[in-house]
This record gives C-alpha cells, sequence and structure tokens, in this order.
C-alpha cells in the first residue's frame, strides 16, 4: 500500500499580505483562534514597535552588505526577507528563553539588544564571538551548521536539572529556542537533537526558518515533506507558520515557548519565509534561481503588510514612517562608524578563552607571544 | 581598506584629503577582478555608501559603495582592466573639518583573515560570465570560490608562488644543538620557507622573502636573516603594497621576449566560450543548411513599421523580423525547440520559446535570452530585443539573462559576410545564422532585378533534429521573410 502523506494544512497566518489581521473572534478554527488570541494584546503600538524593529534590522542588513564591499567585514549573511520571521520569534520568548542562534539571526539579536556593531565583529575577523552570551540569553553565532541544536537540546536538559522547568513560577521558568534553517534539517545532529529532546521532554522550540535555498539548494531538495511535519516522528508537535507575518510567528512561538516552560516538552516550529539575497556575499543567486522566483517574493515582504495595516487603521502616518527611516538611518550611519573603527583584537586575547580556567599550555605560550611583542621593534608587528 | 593623504588648504580652518578607495575582496580569497563601469565621473560629489563602479570577480557582476563624502578627483583604473585587490581605483577628496579631524587611520593589513565560512551543501561561483549559463557536469576546473573554500593561487599576473631563492644550507655542526622538531622541506613547493611572524615582519618592511638568504635549520628564513637583509639594502624601505603605485594590466602584456608574438592568458569569457564550444561541438553530431532568400517585402515592411507611432522610440531592425519569423516557424516545428537529456535518455520538447541572441561584448561572445518570446507581440520583441542587445554591450548582463535559451540566433551579418556553419549553444537543438542583407541581382516575375536578398542558415543536432525537419524550419523561416503574410495563413 502506497504512503499516504497527510492533507496539508494552510500556514498559521494573522495578518495576510494586504495587511488584513483575522482576530480570535473571527475565526472559526479553534487552534487558530488560539493564536490569534495569544497576539490579541499585541495593540497598534506595539505593531508600530514590531515595523520598527524589522526596518531598523532590514537597515542594519543592507549597511553591512555595503560595508562588506567596501571591504570592511571578510563576509556578510544577509536576513532580508527574513525580519518577521526573527523579530516575530523574539517577542513571542520570555526573557530569560535562551537561544541558540545560527549565523543568520540578526533580526533575534535586535530584539535580543545585542549592538549590531558587536554582531559585525565575527564578520569582520575581530572576534570568534562578540558578545557574552549569558549578558543577552542569546548564544554566539553558530557557523558550523546545525551543530547548535545539540547544544540547545543540551542546555535545556541542564535547565531540567536545575528544576527550571515546569515549577509554575512563571518569571523563572525557561525555555530554550533552537534556530536552525532548512538546510540544516538534513543534518545528522540536528535530528539526534529533536530526537533526544523528544525523549526527554526538553523544553526546546525547534524554530526552522524555510527560507527555500540552503546555499543553492532549493527545499525541494532537502525534504520531500514538509518539515514541520516530521515533528510526529520524534513525539512533538509540529506547526507550520507563514514565517512573513510577524504576528502569526509571535503567537505561535508564545505558545511553543510556553509549553516547554511548564513542563510539556518540545515543539517544532518551520516558519515558512525566504532568502531575498544571495546566500552570502561570497554567492550568487542568479546562478541557480531565476529573477521570476525572486520577484514572486516580492509582494509577501513582511514589512510591507504591518504598513498596510498600519495605515489601513489610521494608526501610523507619515510623520511615523518619516521617523523610522531617520531612525534607521543613524543606525546606519553609527553601524559604518563602529565597523570602521573598531579595533584589532589584542594578539593575546586568542587565548582567553580557550579554556575557563587557567592552563599550563596556553599560558606558555601566551607568555611566549608577550616576550615577543615586548622585544620585537614596532614595525615587525 | 582605505589610504589617505591629507593636504592642508590655503585656510587655517579646514582641510581636504584626497582618499583612495582601494579594490577590497569582495568574496571570500578573491585575489582580483575587472572593472567592468564606473557610475561616477571626477567632479562628482558622492556621498559614503553612493554605488560608483561595477566589478566583476569570478563570480559575479559586483556594485562597490564608496566609503567616504566628497568629491571625486580621479577614476585610477580604466574600464575593461583587471586589478588585484588592494589597488587604489577611485581617489575623493573630502572635507576634514578642523583640520586635524583625520579620516580613518590607514589599515595596516592588508590581508585581513576571512572568518570561518559557513558550510552548507552545492555552492557556487561564476566564472567572468559564461556563453550561457547552461551547466556542465565536467567543468570541475571552474575558478571560481565555492562558498566556504579557498582559491588557488593565481595563474597569471601576479604570481602567487616564488622562485626559490633560498639557499639551502646543511645543518651546521651536528651534535653542537638539539634540532627540537624541524619542519620537514617542503619538496615540490617553491615558497620561501618561514615562520608567520617572520613572513608579518618581510611584509611590513617590504621585503620580498625569495630575496632574504636563508640561514635556519632547513632553509628556514629567520628575523635576522630578514634584519640583515634590510640592513644590507640600506635604502630606505620600499613602500608597503597598499601604497605602491598602480599597476595596471597594459594590452601590451604577455608579447614574447622576441616580439613576434603575445600570449593571452585564457580565463573569463574566452574560456567559458571555449569550453562550451568543444563540448557542443563533441556531444552534438553538426549539420547545416542553407537557404538564400528575397526579402525586400520584409525590407519594405520594416520601413512601414518605423514610421508607426508605436514603434517610435525602439530600434526596428531585420533581426526584428528574424526573431519574430524563429518563433513562428519554431511553433510549427516543435522539435527544432528542444534538448537532449543524456541522462534521462529523453528528448525535451519545450512549450516556450527563450529566445537567445549572440552579441559581442566587451565581455566576449554572450548569448543571453528574451524568455518567452513566443509569447511576444513585435512591439513587445522589439524592445526585448533592444535592451537585450544594449545590456549585453554594456557588458551587463545577468547570470539568469544568460541562462535558459532554448533556441539561438547569430547575426554574423553585420559584421558584413554572407553565411556560416554556427556551432550550437549548447543545450539547444538548433540555431539559426543570418547573414548580411544585400542587394543582388535575382530573378524576380521573371526578370532579373535588383533585390534585397539574404542567407540563412541553420545548424542542428542530428541527434534528435533530422535534415527532413531542420530543413522544413529553415524554408518556413524564409517563407516568413520573403512574404511575410505568409503566416497570417498558418494556423
Amino acid at each position: 500500500m502506497p504512503l499516504v502523506a497527510p492533507a496539508p494544512q494552510a500556514p498559521v497566518q494573522l495578518l495576510d499580505p494586504t495587511g488584513v489581521r483575522r482576530r480570535a473572534d473571527q475565526i472559526d478554527e479553534p487552534e487558530l483562534a488560539g493564536y490569534a488570541q495569544l497576539v490579541a494584546s499585541v495593540d497598534a503600538e506595539q505593531l508600530r514597535a514590531r515595523y520598527r524593529d524589522m526596518a531598523m534590522v532590514r537597515r542594519f542588513d543592507v549597511e553591512a552588505t555595503a560595508l562588506q564591499r567596501q571591504g570592511e567585514l571578510a563576509l556578510w549573511a544577509s536576513c532580508t526577507g527574513q525580519e518577521a520571521a526573527q523579530v516575530g520569534a523574539g517577542h513571542g520568548l520570555a526573557p530569560q528563553d535562551h537561544v541558540f542562534p545560527t549565523y543568520r539571526e540578526h533580526g533575534l539579536a535586535w530584539v535580543r539588544g545585542v549592538d549590531p556593531v558587536q554582531v559585525l565583529q565575527l564578520y569582520r575577523g575581530a572576534s570568534h564571538g562578540g558578545w557574552d552570551p549569558a549578558d543577552h540569553a542569546f548564544h554566539l553565532y553558530t557557523l558550523v551548521i546545525g551543530a547548535q541544536l545539540p547544544h540547545a537540546t543540551g542546555y535545556a536538559m541542564g535547565l531540567q536539572r536545575d528544576g527550571l522547568v515546569g515549577t509554575g513560577d512563571r518569571s523563572r521558568d525557561s525555555a530554550v529556542m533552537a534556530c536552525f534553517g532548512d538546510g540544516a534539517s538534513s543534518q545528522g545532529e540536528v535530528n539526534e537533537a529533536l530526537s533526544w529532546a523528544g525523549v526527554f521532554s526538553a523544553p526546546v522550540v525547534f524554530f526552522c526558518q524555510n527560507n527555500g535555498w540552503a546555499i543553492s539548494a532549493p527545499a525541494s531538495r532537502q525534504s520531500a515533506a514538509p518539515l514541520h511535519l516530521r515533528a510526529a516522528g520524534f513525539g512533538m508537535p509540529g506547526v507550520q507558520v507563514d514565517g512573513n507575518d510577524v504576528l502569526a510567528v509571535e503567537a505561535v512561538i508564545r505558545a511553543a515557548s510556553d509549553r516547554a516552560r511548564s513542563g510539556g516538552g518540545p515543539t517544532l516550529v518551520e516558519a515558512v519565509t525566504y532568502r531575498v539575497n544571495a546566500h552570502t556575499t561570497s554567492d550568487d543567486a542568479g546562478r541557480y534561481r531565476s529573477r521570476e522566483e525572486e520577484e514572486s517574493w516580492r509582494p509577501r515582504d513582511p514589512l510591507t503588510r504591518v504598513e498596510a495595516h498600519l495605515r489601513a487603521i489610521d494608526c501610523a502616518d507619515e510623520a511615523f514612517f518619516d521617523a523610522v527611516r531617520e531612525e534607521s538611518d543613524e543606525l546606519g550611519a553609527r553601524v559604518r562608524r563602529g565597523v570602521r573603527e573598531m579595533p584589532d583584537p589584542e594578539p593575546t586575547s586568542m587565548f582567553d578563552h580557550a579554556y575557563a580556567a587557567e592552563h599550563p599550555l596556553v599560558a606558555s605560550e601566551r607568555a611566549w607571544l608577550q616576550t615577543w611583542l615586548a622585544t620585537e621593534p614596532e614595525e615587525a608587528r | 581598506m582605505t589610504t589617505q593623504t591629507t593636504t592642508p588648504t590655503s585656510t587655517q580652518t579646514s582641510t581636504t584629503s584626497t582618499q583612495h578607495f582601494l579594490l577590497p575582496d569582495v568574496g571570500e580569497g578573491l585575489t582580483e577582478a575587472d572593472v567592468v563601469r564606473w557610475t561616477v565621473a571626477v567632479g562628482d560629489t558622492v556621498t559614503d555608501g553612493d554605488t560608483v563602479v561595477e566589478v566583476e570577480t569570478a563570480k559575479s557582476l559586483v556594485e562597490l559603495p564608496i566609503p567616504f563624502t566628497g568629491t571625486v578627483v580621479g577614476l585610477l583604473v580604466p574600464e575593461g582592466t583587471t586589478v588585484a585587490v588592494g589597488t587604489p581605483i577611485i581617489a575623493v577628496e573630502t572635507a576634514a573639518p578642523g583640520g586635524s579631524a583625520a579620516p580613518e587611520a590607514p589599515r595596516d593589513h592588508p590581508h585581513r583573515p576571512a572568518p570561518v565560512a559557513p558550510t552548507g551543501q552545492g555552492g557556487s561561483g561564476l566564472e567572468g560570465g559564461p556563453v550561457s549559463a547552461v551547466e556542465h557536469e565536467h567543468e570541475v576546473e571552474r575558478e571560481a570560490v565555492l562558498v566556504g573554500y579557498g582559491v588557488r593561487p593565481a595563474t597569471h599576473g601576479h604570481p602567487a608562488r616564488r622562485r626559490r631563492t633560498v639557499r639551502r644550507q646543511a645543518p651546521v655542526g651536528a651534535g653542537a644543538s638539539v634540532p627540537v622538531s624541524r619542519r620537514p622541506q617542503q619538496d615540490g613547493t617553491d615558497r620561501p620557507l618561514a615562520s608567520p611572524p617572520v613572513r608579518a615582519m618581510a611584509r611590513d618592511l617590504g621585503v620580498d622573502l625569495a630575496s632574504v638568504v636563508a640561514t635556519g635549520d632547513g632553509g628556514v628564513v629567520t628575523r635576522d636573516d630578514v634584519r640583515a637583509f634590510v640592513d644590507a639594502r640600506g635604502a630606505a624601505p620600499e613602500a608597503p603594497p597598499g601604497q605602491r603605485d598602480v599597476v595596471v594590466e597594459l594590452p601590451t602584456e604577455g608579447v614574447v621576449a622576441d616580439g613576434r608574438e603575445t600570449r593571452i592568458p585564457v580565463r573569463g569569457v574566452r574560456r567559458a566560450t571555449a569550453r562550451q564550444m568543444v563540448a557542443s561541438a563533441f556531444t552534438a553530431p553538426h549539420a547545416t543548411a542553407f537557404v538564400t532568400v528575397d526579402v525586400t517585402r520584409s525590407m519594405k515592411m520594416l520601413e512601414r513599421i518605423r514610421a508607426e507611432r508605436e514603434f517610435r522610440d525602439v530600434h526596428v531592425s531585420p533581426l526584428l523580423l528574424v526573431a519574430r519569423a524563429v518563433c513562428l516557424a519554431a511553433a510549427r516545428h516543435p522539435g527544432i525547440n528542444a534538448s537532449w537529456d543524456e541522462l534521462a535518455q529523453e528528448i525535451v520538447i519545450k512549450h516556450y520559446v527563450n529566445l537567445g541572441i549572440a552579441v559581442a561584448s566587451p565581455r566576449g561572445l554572450l548569448v543571453p535570452s528574451i524568455k518567452d518570446a513566443h509569447d511576444m507581440s513585435l512591439v513587445q520583441l522589439a524592445h526585448a530585443l533592444g535592451d537585450l542587445v544594449s545590456t549585453a554591450r554594456a557588458g551587463r548582463s545577468q547570470p539568469a539573462d544568460l541562462s535558459g535559451s532554448t533556441l539561438s540566433i547569430t547575426n554574423i551579418g553585420v559584421f558584413g559576410v554572407d553565411s556560416g556553419t554556427p556551432i550550437l549553444n549548447p543545450g539547444e537543438a538548433a540555431i539559426l545564422c543570418v547573414g548580411q542583407v544585400a542587394k543582388k541581382p535575382w530573378v524576380h516575375k521573371g526578370k532579373v532585378k535588383p533585390r534585397d536578398v539574404v542567407e540563412l542558415s541553420v545548424s542542428f543536432d542530428h541527434r534528435l533534429v533530422d535534415g527532413d525537419l531542420g530543413s522544413k524550419f529553415l524554408a518556413d523561416v524564409a517563407r516568413v521573410l520573403e512574404r511575410p503574410d505568409t503566416a497570417l495563413r498558418w494556423a
């Protein structure tokens, strides 16, 4: 008997591409109405804030791309097109939830309060990280595809053992968000992390941004079945959400993280979005995808629909959008300045984070380098 | 990557400084790029972030934004030249208010280490600009950098490997010192041996390690060797690489010693063209058919079309009618608009025509295509053709333009010749060649008259197109051009 794939369900969507918002009382399906209810408190003021977040992240992205073209950054991975997925996810979490990002999570970094200039240290080669993960409950960018998922599951199992899950204390109970993409879904350790989290009911929100492309490999070459359907095999719920709808992503992530914090176990969320630019500045998307395809995503721009909604409900005027533009210009100038003035790291900094504690070999190598630096003429450095 | 020289002006309150924008490495480990097009001129005002130039790397066309605000005082590299990463390409005079506010310090690291690149499956790279972006499985020798991998050393221009002049010394006084961990001699490479700090020191002092006499164990250049070299040289150290004079590759380069030959490295579009043509010629068995046709009626029709309002702003050429005729004839003979799928052992008949047009561009021969040409009205086709040709001639065709053609035309008539036997654009079943339209004696209505005559030829892939089909297709193209009203009678 042939296997029959489950009937496809529409992704969760609360704000459609034309800017029409669906409220809980206008929805018949109980599950979707539940999601709408979870973000019922997101009023016009908060939506304006979401718009601002997304606009700033996009501007940051454009600026970083330009800086790479000027030779100030070695590389840049653009997040344009994925702002709603990332900003929505950031707002769906509780402050104490710990995020394990990929290297493209600039929107989540923004919501988590990481300074954009700090983010660029890695891409300039000035630092292996750039911020203290504990300050923002936001782990360092991970460049190895999918490697952060076992870390996330392990961290979540640690939370369980520290008694920080399911106690009913909303200010202490914590969850973990594990970010990955459609390409990483093919990695072994990603599946191992899902399996462990399922078995141990670990408090993880597996947040997959399916942006359609893993460098040059289309999502259709990653998985024959929609990614969220894999959740059933790992014993957890799976949800597909419109990744260009900032409200829907926030609602879905809020539901999943609430569940994790309360001891309900992991959830797999697949946010369907689009990588508008090439994989990185070292890639040329024109080699493998058509301009028609790229154009077809333009009407689904995550910023456009929030703008359309705010204008339609008369809650944002030209002055608001001008102010956002002006603020983003200031951000752009600050980022440019910050990168160009960024100091090169101290040569000995490479030893600082090799081990948590002092280590004899590292200490002797550091001492050797310090001696060399102290005795060599300046021009030889 | 910038350098700057500050020049005080006559006033006390402000200075201006001239800043140079150095060609950055816009990929990972690229060594050079071609300057394709300047979008600014000397005297223009630019703002930080404005695009000033398009460069073509081994991967793609890239627009570069300028990192300064000021006035352009020099374009240091002409369009069409290849320059090394780190070369100053444009000079901008910027205002530095107060006289002391020096802009950024010059970067003293010519090569910033690239961070670990994201790894992943696949990857892509665009070489120069392919003749068409039809991929070939055996194109494994692509120069382009795959995402996450490095480049091979440059094989032309500025050699990455230098002739070894390090004097090898046998270890002296064996037993006097215990060799700690001598590095094995790297036979097969001709790179001078030196530790990274010594390399850095040599680079900063402008010393070519290959010129230094090595005294270290196993022929390793030591710090003292570099110092000894600098002392012996006596003179001021050479300027660091970033501040050397611009070296532009001139067309005179490559002339051999006796002046009787010039050797040009095969790369970029030339190389892609060569590969594609070899692949095509030795994969598809070519056959060619010819026809000579009286196109006087078409030429008269062109005159009428040019006078029409709708066509006022667009170039209307004989090629336009040929393009239209090809679409019409292909609709009657779908087998000509097809490709051979070797892997699947299938013939793929296309229900659309992406019409490839061979164009001689500054980047070399390109075959951009008009997508869905079969669906276009004559005026749409005229616009598409005009855009395609001007974009290609300007060297601005994007990879998407250069891929996906299903049937092609080459117009050699523009060179004043009558006919040819074209080689197929790889992956296509036919290519039509158009000669020059010339007045010739022709038997018309029983008399010899001067008529506008053109030769057409079609090369086809004999694996999937027989002489029967190829000839019928060609004859139909000719019929439309001879009597444009023919098309009216076709379904």
